[in-house]
């Protein structure tokens, strides 16, 4: 008896431990609680509900004995596609059968600990290049592309530094806005860039919260209404810190 | 040339979101397809002037349903597909043209910009769900023909 209790709390340590890797990951939040309903029913627990919002996740299973419930803050999320699908390929080896409670739970561990992320350097060139190939995208002129990488690259390097010196995501959208405008400016202003708002647009496109977008719309037709409506909140406040950022620049040179 | 260029720069671009969203590596060369197939139809509808929202909804609804597929192909979520290919769709310079025109207290600009804005964002979503609703009903209808053959 004791045994199989231990065992029922292993296995809701493995689907807890799976979602909140990838919420925390940036996944949808329906993508979430199936992925743990899965993982829970392969393990042969008959019923099990779990309840997700970007916050927070609750995660009950009942059996025989009294139901058990959990519950998982989440502080952090970024985005890190790379944990989401390797989530999933666990996910879909443990629905085969291939994996035991102990060996999903170590190979979860050492996932929630690694850090896969391309290195830093890699990652603003991509933004970098991005920028410029989005200001070509936005029918800008090429003599503006370099103006435009860099302003998006040091743009970039800013939201970086400032989301860890600051811990409000709307105050660190805001500063690195506010430089690129700055920089867009001199640039416009020195004679090397020729059209300031494509420059803008153009660099600006590295912060723009399209994921947030993408995952509210995602949850909100999935019925997932509560983490449909807050990812919602929090991509217009991204938005709304990026415009304004830009906006002062504007009103003040 | 003009095509030539945007599908250079829309490949790159996308590609380059699957490196700042890490994506992982056997898929970045997909996502840069995924994101170059639906700023192509954008901008080829854009140049033959309909309206930029029914460009939009078409273009979101070709990346939702070519995610799909790559998603199915290779035993990944759909998310690592469509964000790098909705990305470039996403009207960040409408949505910063009035926010600027806000500032600028020409509110009568910004409220049209804001409201075209909200509509474009509305479209990406509608090609979202209406590919969403597409697969639900194959599948639907692959699992009904299969349950018919059971009896």
């Amino acid at each position: 008896m004791e045994a199989k209790m231990m065992r029922r709390y292993d296995i809701m340590e493995v689907c807890l431990l799976a979602g909140k890797i990838m919420l925390q990951s940036g996944a949808e939040t329906y993508r979430v609680e199936d992925t743990m309903m899965r993982i829970a029913a392969s393990y042969g627990i008959k019923e099990s509900h779990s309840y997700v919002t970007p916050t927070g996740i609750i995660f009950s299973i009942e059996t025989e004995e009294p139901t058990k419930t959990k519950l998982i803050r989440i502080n952090e999320r970024s985005t890190d596609l790379e944990k989401v699908t390797l989530v999933n390929s666990l996910s879909r080896q443990i629905s085969k059968g291939h994996l035991s409670v102990e060996e999903a739970f170590h190979a979860l561990e050492k996932l929630d600990e690694s850090d896969l992320s391309y290195p830093f350097k890699l990652q603003l060139l991509a933004a970098t290049i991005a920028s410029g190939c989005f200001l070509i995208m936005f029918l800008g002129s090429w003599n503006d592309f370099i103006p435009a990488a860099i302003t998006g690259g040091v743009g970039y390097i800013c939201l970086i530094y400032f989301q860890r010196v600051v811990p409000i995501k709307f105050f660190s959208e805001f500063l690195s806005s506010l430089i690129i405008g700055m920089l867009a400016f001199g640039f416009v202003q020195s004679g090397i860039g020729h059209q300031l708002d494509k420059i803008v647009i153009g660099s600006v496109m590295p912060l723009v919260p399209g994921l947030l977008i993408t995952n509210a719309v995602r949850d909100l037709m999935a019925g997932h209404l509560v983490s449909g409506l807050s990812k919602g909140a929090e991509a217009f406040l991204t938005a709304f810190a990026i415009g304004g950022g830009v906006a002062v620049v504007f009103t003040l040179l | 040339m003009f095509v030539v260029e945007h599908m250079v720069t829309s490949f790159i671009s996308a590609a380059a979101f699957g490196i700042i969203f890490n994506a992982p590596k056997q898929s970045l060369f997909k996502c840069g397809i995924v994101g170059m197939l639906g700023w192509m139809i954008y901008i080829v509808l854009f140049t033959v002037e309909i309206d930029t929202v029914i460009a939009t909804l078409a273009a979101s609804f070709v990346v939702a349903v070519v995610s799909q597929i790559f998603a199915k192909m290779y035993k990944t979520p759909v998310i690592i597909f469509s964000v790098a290919g909705i990305i470039p769709l996403v009207p960040g310079g409408i949505a910063y043209d009035a926010m600027r025109n806000f500032v600028q207290n020409d509110y009568n600009m910004a409220m049209n910009l804001a409201a075209k804005a909200f509509m474009i964002s509305g479209s990406i979503a509608i090609g979202l769900v209406f590919s969403e609703v597409i697969n639900q009903v194959i599948r639907n209808a692959k699992l009904s023909s299969s349950a018919r053959r059971m009896r």
